[in-house]
């Protein structure tokens, strides 16, 4: 019996490849791990059961995979995939074909919500759901280790029913948990796959040695039959399933079966439910039955083809009354699927005769878990309590508060189910500081060297930078079932002292708890840093508080910030899970083991962190009272300001983690969310801030350009408001034309800073006599952020400059005011300088479309949100539709522009004369290509509108709503490479085909960096990227090339760290095209693998090397006479350039490690390719066309 | 008898031309080149101890410590690429297998631990000697040359006694005392010295105020301070000496033999005219010994070493004060 720890995942990847010869997918959460561990196995030559190495592709979107996988089972070959949510919406055409063609197949999906109002990468079951009508067979895992003996069931059953399964599980909660499983030899999978149905497949295959033709049109005569043809099928699955299971038990002595009963063998109440929530309910019945109650738990596995008779018989005879849980949503229905299907099992029963003299059960419907809501024993209770009463109710939630429907049903808060005996801790960790990655190697050694089993779970917030992790762990003599977070936990890690500040830590600290805290303060001093909430809270709790400086033994162990390992082996020392030298020694195996490929400096390094970490750690001596007078900080920044309402009620409270407690009615009801909330979360993360010195500042403002998160203010202001300014306050006189003379200042928002260092690697203004010092350099930040806030507060008050003033150009720019601020995009992040700069130039007339990735997530993932108005409440709008649809979405939003300006300007001309002819020529002539002349129509419009209010009549008032549509809107469609270049492409293209204005800019970071680092398209030859383990072979699509062939769109090719000038030019000249735009963004990414302060470094390397050359394609010159064409960049292609660019970033630096001959072949392609292309653009640049269509 | 037949490190030569360190070893087609072009042995490129240490531990933080909720890292974890030693050892593993050349690995450790470590672990792999790389530049006013040169003695004296491999050690050329320097290296376990170590050296650009680090492939000129150092050294020194740096054509290495040298390295020739410029290399000195009828190597080196040469001040100080005259009187100063 060989007992691992593994996550969901990876517990489903290792039965699927190894079941497989074909492997097609793409990368969607939660379920990019199993196609990734697959492409890595297959990369590494690991084999399936039958000794062959499955073949593993990435497509372009999960249409593509399904095309693909279409073709390979209808050639005969095993294949399967791994997807989620808005994936799985996009194979649904392809599992039509496959199950109508009968074809053995499976998909593995980690079950995640759909984007309805909102998108959620979180878990439940609305994703599988929407597969319920396409033919394939539905099964269900509640566990780590369900899900992958099922997985293993499905591939068996599969083969001989010829029904395609889709096996699902819980997105995150089961994908993404660590548990101890018992894991599947080879011999027990060889053993499920039955050889006869695998030949028979293969001779069902499409051959030109045996042909046969598929896919045949059919007409009224004989679809419906030939469609009934498969029933035979579906009604021989659920017992070839059955008998799958059976050889399966026998094969490992685990039993499953069609449904699976747990609890009083005469319950009452049943509650019936499908997935990880099985797991807590099975927990909760047997606490209930060893008190004496009477229910029990229905877990449906296979619930499509749904067995009625099988059903029926899994049930007590004495079950009275039954719950339904559903996990997803299906507004408009009578009730939710497994609910409807529960009904129609008992009509059935009753219509056939079934259930003969037992009583007809009370059924009734609960929603629950949607997007990974808690779903907690507590919960399980009240709807069993809820069930005895003597009018249950039914369609009622669970887990929320619905207090505009009234539908939810409250539960105890406080309620518990969890044995003594099992060990919980929680750690609170960044996601940069190797928390994780050392609990998970926690999990490893005590589920792996002992006999208890483990359970990990770990709770991530979506921010790219600065984000939060919390670890959840437990352990305990028996197989854990707890699916859900923490509670009562006996050991509290608080990994940065920051978070006592921000967060209710102890909230799920045990009485007599440990809190080991990492804080860099003498055990005596400790209490005193402490919040009096913090001290309270150790008192009630009687918390024992264990602290230890762990930065520093990281640091003097030369592990740098990362504290995992000095934090783990305090962990092991003051829990007792495991005897103290035993512990330590087990921490160094599984270091060795884990780390032992990255290195032995690595390998020793932490062994030093070890051994530090114990001798370091003090207990913190706790007087009897608290003392503290200061309380936790506001959870929202003081900007001087009351918070809008909704902030205070709202947007607070998800930012103190009590989203959770929020009701229904705090809720837009349609998604629709106010803009400019980032600047009330101020999370203070930067560890150094930049630091000005005007004596040496040449005002180019490149520092406020290049900043991802708006946190430089380049700011002109009056001198007289001087008189108003902090003490200290730095500034000088503003040197330009356009405002000189004023006063001028580079201000750092000191809480919204991430420290990443950029501004200061772009400045280009150094002390002559000491070049070290530049006019802002990187200072501690722990000295500066009281003065630079007080300076900040300040600068953000002065009046915005005003457009109409600005010379736009690099430094003119960055005078405008940022409508785009403190995203939560990574430190040092390559693509927001240029969202930020759009917000800067077009902002105040922008909508804009963004395709789902790190631009949508920066750009909207809750609580605050970065796209701001202005002061007179302008601002870009914004909106996410999808991944693969943006560009349409985008032209949608341009059409409806149009329609509505079209509208307006009819109205317009039909009231003429009774708002005054020269006004409506005015506005109908107004040519609005610049701010002064936008500005002007603004006016018009609002002269406009003051005299429609003394004009009677519907298209009065209809002009008056719409009038604001005759001032020009900017559209823009945003989104990165693998929108553009992949799953977006067929309607990128199509959009510039049609000649609408709009305006797309695409931020090439050159791999799917939301996802975490898969190839794309646009992902240059010689770089590693998941699915191109070895570095990519073939070159970059060049996007932007295929654009110029339209010939009527505007095409430029940007590297903003490498010509600024060139990139606003670019922007600005796209935008008043008239037709579309397409803006290729070079944006250096932390997927690079190299220190983000660099990123304009490599930015000009890649342009200054002919890696990135940047041209600009504008028809407007070839209606000029002029070659339509410029290159931007003068490349002297210099091949020692190339490689110095590749080796400086880790993507293709690995490659070398791999293996340097290719790595040498690969750099000479790219060569090769920089010179082909150059030489191809400067031939371009020199050719001159005949001006194409007049677009404008 | 072959008169080019050379001992070096304890290991039997079919001459004294040898590969020196550089990126030549990390492809093995272009190993395999060169044995076809007549070489006899190789010295791989130098292994950095804190290149590598840098390499993990940026490696380490980039694998493990991005974490969001959908991802959790950008690359495959290490299972795919090897970092560290592995790939050094792998590729001179392959060397071996592969061709018959006697293998001499280069390293250049920080920490004593590391200098031994790494020594053992190259010894392990199969190298057939072992070129320690003392290369420090020394920016602590505090520092002592002695302090610097006895560190540097106990890192010779550290990994001699770790490994059985003979050891040669190459230099930089920035000693006060050399010939003392040397002596001790000899004491300290060493059986060769490499003269000398091409120290990159940063350029300035004056409009970015940066600095500028360029590769330059070496030229003869720099095989004039060896000439002298070999010269200098040979009469006296229980040690080997080889030469690196400036040899580029069949006379250049008749030089440096003459002043003292056992063995002549060449890379930068090779990289600039390829592998088959070693059979140039090894066929021209092979004519010269002929042509000046040399019975053997043996005869011919030292011949003009400071002991030997018919006019020794021209190694010493006063000849560099009547150059340095001449050039005044050449330019009019």
């Amino acid at each position: 019996m060989t007992w691992q720890t593994l996550d969901g995942n990876e517990a489903v990847a290792r039965v699927a490849h190894r079941a497989s010869e074909v492997i097609a997918i793409y990368p969607i959460t939660p379920s990019s791990g199993m196609g990734e561990l697959s492409d890595e196995w297959s990369s590494k030559g690991k084999t399936n059961v039958w000794g062959d190495v499955p073949l593993v592709v990435e497509m372009q979107s999960e249409a593509g995979a399904a095309g693909a996988l279409h073709g390979a089972l209808a050639g005969g070959a095993l294949a399967t995939t791994f997807t989620a949510s808005q994936g799985l919406l996009l194979m649904i055409p392809d599992m039509y074909k496959i199950a109508g063609e009968l074809t053995p197949f499976v998909m593995h999906v980690a079950a995640r919500t759909l984007a309805t109002h909102a998108l959620s990468i979180f878990g439940d079951h609305a994703d599988v759901m929407a597969c319920r009508q396409t033919g394939f067979a539905l099964l269900g895992s509640a566990s780590v280790q369900e899900a992958q003996d099922l997985a293993a069931i499905a591939h068996a059953a599969t083969i001989e029913s010829r029904i395609p399964f889709l096996h699902f599980f819980d997105g995150f909660r089961t994908s993404h948990e660590v548990a101890k499983i018992e894991v599947l030899t080879d011999d027990v999978l060889r053993g499920m796959l039955s050889s006869d149905a695998i030949a028979a497949h293969r001779a069902r295959s499409l051959s030109p040695d045996h042909p046969t033709i598929r896919g045949t049109a059919h007409n009224p005569d004989t679809y419906f039959q030939a469609r009934e043809a498969v029933n035979p099928f579906y009604d021989a699955c659920p017992r070839l399933v059955r008998a799958a299971m059976d050889r399966f038990a026998t094969l490992t002595g685990r039993r499953y079966g069609l449904f699976d009963y747990a609890g009083h063998p005469e319950a009452d109440r049943v509650i019936v439910v499908m997935g990880s929530a099985a797991e807590a309910a099975h927990e909760t019945v047997d606490w209930m039955v060893a008190r004496g109650e009477r229910v029990g738990l229905l877990k449906v596995r296979l619930y499509r083809p749904f067995d009625v008779a099988a059903f029926l018989e899994s049930l007590p005879r004495t079950t009275g009354r039954i719950a339904v849980l559903d996990r997803t949503k299906e507004p408009g229905s009578v009730g939710d699927p497994l609910w409807l299907d529960v009904v129609a099992a008992f009509a059935e029963a009753r219509r056939r005769g079934m259930r003969a003299g037992q009583p007809e059960p009370i059924v009734v419907a609960a929603r629950y878990g949607l997007s990974s809501k808690e779903f907690t024993p507590a919960m399980v209770k009240a709807i069993f309590d809820d069930l005895a009463k003597s009018e249950p109710r039914s369609h009622y939630t669970v887990g929320i508060q619905d207090d505009v429907t009234h539908r939810s049903l409250p539960y105890d808060l406080d309620f518990d189910v969890e044995p003594a005996d099992v060990v919980r801790a929680v750690f609170f960790g960044l996601g940069s500081d190797g928390t994780v990655g050392s609990n998970k190697n926690t999990i490893k050694i005590i589920g792996e060297d002992t006999a208890l089993f483990a359970q990990g779970y770990f709770v991530y917030d979506s921010r790219k930078s600065g984000s939060t992790t919390v670890s959840h762990l437990r352990f305990g003599p028996r197989p854990i079932r707890s699916t859900y977070l923490v509670r009562e936990a006996s050991f509290v890690g608080c990994h940065h002292p920051q978070f006592l500040e921000r967060y209710d830590v102890l909230e799920l600290a045990g009485r007599g708890a440990t809190l080991l805290l990492n804080a860099p303060w003498k055990p005596e001093d400790v209490w005193d840093h402490l919040p009096s909430e913090v001290q309270a809270s150790i008192l009630e709790k009687q918390i024992r508080l264990v602290v230890i400086d762990a930065s520093a033994v990281a640091e003097e162990a030369g592990l740098g910030r990362t504290l995992g390992t000095v934090m783990q082996a305090c962990f092991f020392a003051l829990s007792g899970v495991l005897p103290n030298g035993e512990a330590l020694q087990a921490i160094k195996r599984a270091i060795k083991k884990t780390y032992g490929k990255r290195g032995d400096v690595v390998v020793s390094r932490n062994f030093v962190a070890v051994d530090l970490a114990v001798q370091r750690m003090s207990y913190v001596p706790i007087p009897a009272v608290v003392t503290a007078t200061r309380r936790r900080p506001p959870v929202l920044a003081d900007l001087g300001r009351k918070p809008p309402s909704f902030v205070e009620r709202v947007t607070a409270a998800m930012i103190a983690g009590k989203g959770d407690l929020l009701p229904v009615s705090a809720f837009p009801i349609d998604g629709t969310w106010p803009v400019g909330t980032a600047e009330w979360e101020k999370r203070s993360t930067a560890l150094e801030l930049p630091s000005w010195d005007p004596a040496i500042c040449i005002q180019c403002n490149k520092c406020a350009l290049i900043c991802p998160h708006a946190a430089i203010r380049t700011q002109v202001f009056d001198p007289a408001r001087l008189a108003g300014a902090p003490a200290g306050f730095l500034s000088m006189t503003y040197k330009a034309k356009d405002h000189a003379g004023q006063g001028y200042v580079v201000q750092v928002a000191p809480d919204d800073c991430t420290g990443c260092g950029l501004c200061v690697a772009f400045c280009p203004a150094k002390d002559k006599s000491n070049p070290r010092h530049k006019a802002i350099d990187m200072v501690d930040a722990t000295p500066r952020k009281a003065i630079e806030r007080e300076r900040f507060q300040f600068v953000s008050a002065l009046p915005a400059t005003d457009r109409r003033t600005v010379h736009l150009d690099v430094k003119g720019s960055q005078l405008l005011e940022p409508l785009f601020e403190f995203s939560g995009a990574c430190a040092g992040c390559g693509e927001t300088p240029y969202v930020k700069l759009l917000s800067q130039l077009f902002g105040d007339r922008a909508i804009v479309a963004n395709a789902t990735g790190c631009s949508s997530i920066y750009g909207g993932n809750l609580p605050t949100t970065p796209w701001r108005t202005n002061a007179e409440g302008r601002g870009p709008a914004w909106a996410n539709s999808l991944f693969e649809d943006n560009a349409e979405f985008g032209l949608g939003l341009r059409l409806a522009v149009d329609a509505q300006r079209a509208t307006a300007e009819r109205l317009l001309r039909q009231l003429g004369a009774r708002v005054g002819d020269d006004l409506v020529s005015a506005i109908l002539g107004a040519a609005q290509d610049d701010d002064v002349a936008i500005e002007a129509q603004r006016v018009r419009v609002a002269a406009l509108r003051e005299k429609l209010r003394s004009v009677e009549g519907a298209d009065a008032a209809g002009l008056s709503r719409l009038a604001d549509a005759l001032v020009t809107k900017s559209v823009w469609i945003v989104g990165g490479d693998g929108w553009a270049y992949d799953i977006g492409f067929g309607g990128l293209d199509h959009v510039l085909s049609i000649g609408a204005n709009v305006n797309i800019l695409v931020l090439d970071t050159e791999v799917y960096s939301n996802t975490g680092g898969q190839q794309s398209k646009a992902t240059p030859t010689g770089a590693a990227a998941k699915f191109a383990a070895a570095g990519k072979e073939v070159p970059k699509k060049d996007l932007g090339l295929l654009a110029t062939t339209y010939g009527h769109v505007y095409v430029a090719r940007v590297a903003m760290g490498a010509k600024d000038k060139q990139t606003i030019d670019a922007f600005r000249e796209a935008e008043s095209w008239h037709g579309p735009s397409l803006i290729i963004a070079y944006s250096h990414c932390i997927a690079h693998g190299y220190d983000l302060a660099h990123g304009a470094d490599q930015q000009r390397l890649a342009v200054e090397s002919g890696v990135w050359p940047l041209f600009r394609y504008d028809p407007r010159r070839s209606q000029r006479g002029e070659p339509p064409m410029v290159l931007d960049s003068t490349v002297t292609a210099s091949k020692g350039r190339v490689s110095e660019y590749m080796r400086n970033e880790g993507r293709f630096r690995v490659v070398e490690l791999q293996d340097p001959k290719r790595f040498e072949r690969l750099v000479r392609s790219s060569e090769l390719q920089a010179e082909q292309r150059l030489s191809f653009y400067q031939q371009l640049a020199g050719i001159k066309v005949p001006a194409s269509g007049e677009v404008e | 008898m072959n008169s080019l037949a050379t001992s070096y490190l304890g290991l039997d030569l079919a001459h004294p031309i040898v590969p020196g360190a550089s990126p030549l070893a990390d492809d093995l087609d272009k190993v395999l080149l060169l044995e076809d072009a007549g070489a006899s042995a190789i010295v791989m490129r130098s292994i950095f101890e804190e290149q590598i240490a840098l390499e993990q531990l940026a490696a380490h933080r980039h694998l493990d410590t991005h974490a969001d909720a959908e991802a959790t890292g950008a690359l495959y974890d290490t299972d795919v690429f090897a970092l560290g030693l592995d790939t050094y050892l792998e590729q001179l593993r392959r060397i071996r297998s592969r061709t018959s050349l006697k293998v001499i690995a280069s390293l250049n450790g920080v920490t004593r631990g590391g200098w031994v470590d790494y020594a053992r672990r190259i010894q392990e792999a199969g190298a057939d000697a072992l070129e320690i790389n003392l290369y420090a530049v020394v920016t602590d006013p505090a520092r002592t040359c002695e302090s610097v040169e006895r560190e540097e003695l106990a890192v010779v004296r550290d990994v001699a006694s770790a490994v059985t491999l003979p050891l040669a050690v190459k230099l930089s050329p920035f000693y006060s005392a050399l010939p003392h320097f040397v002596r001790g290296l000899h004491e300290a376990g060493a059986r060769a010295a490499v003269l000398f170590n091409r120290v990159y050296q940063s350029d300035i650009d004056p409009l970015r105020l940066e600095a500028v680090r360029h590769l330059h492939l070496s030229t003869p000129d720099e095989l004039l301070l060896r000439l002298r150092w070999l010269a200098i050294l040979s009469p006296n020194a229980n040690l080997q000496l080889a030469v690196s740096g400036g040899v580029h054509a069949p006379f250049d290495a008749v030089k440096a033999i003459m002043a003292g040298a056992t063995v002549v390295q060449v890379v930068s020739t090779l990289l600039r005219n390829g592998p088959g410029q070693l059979r140039t290399l090894i066929e021209g000195l092979r004519r010269f010994l002929e042509e000046q009828e040399y019975p053997s190597l043996d005869v011919m080196r030292g011949n003009m070493n400071l002991a030997r040469s018919p006019d020794p001040t021209a190694y010493e100080r006063s000849d560099y004060m009547q150059l340095l005259q001449s050039w005044h009187g050449k330019f009019g100063a």
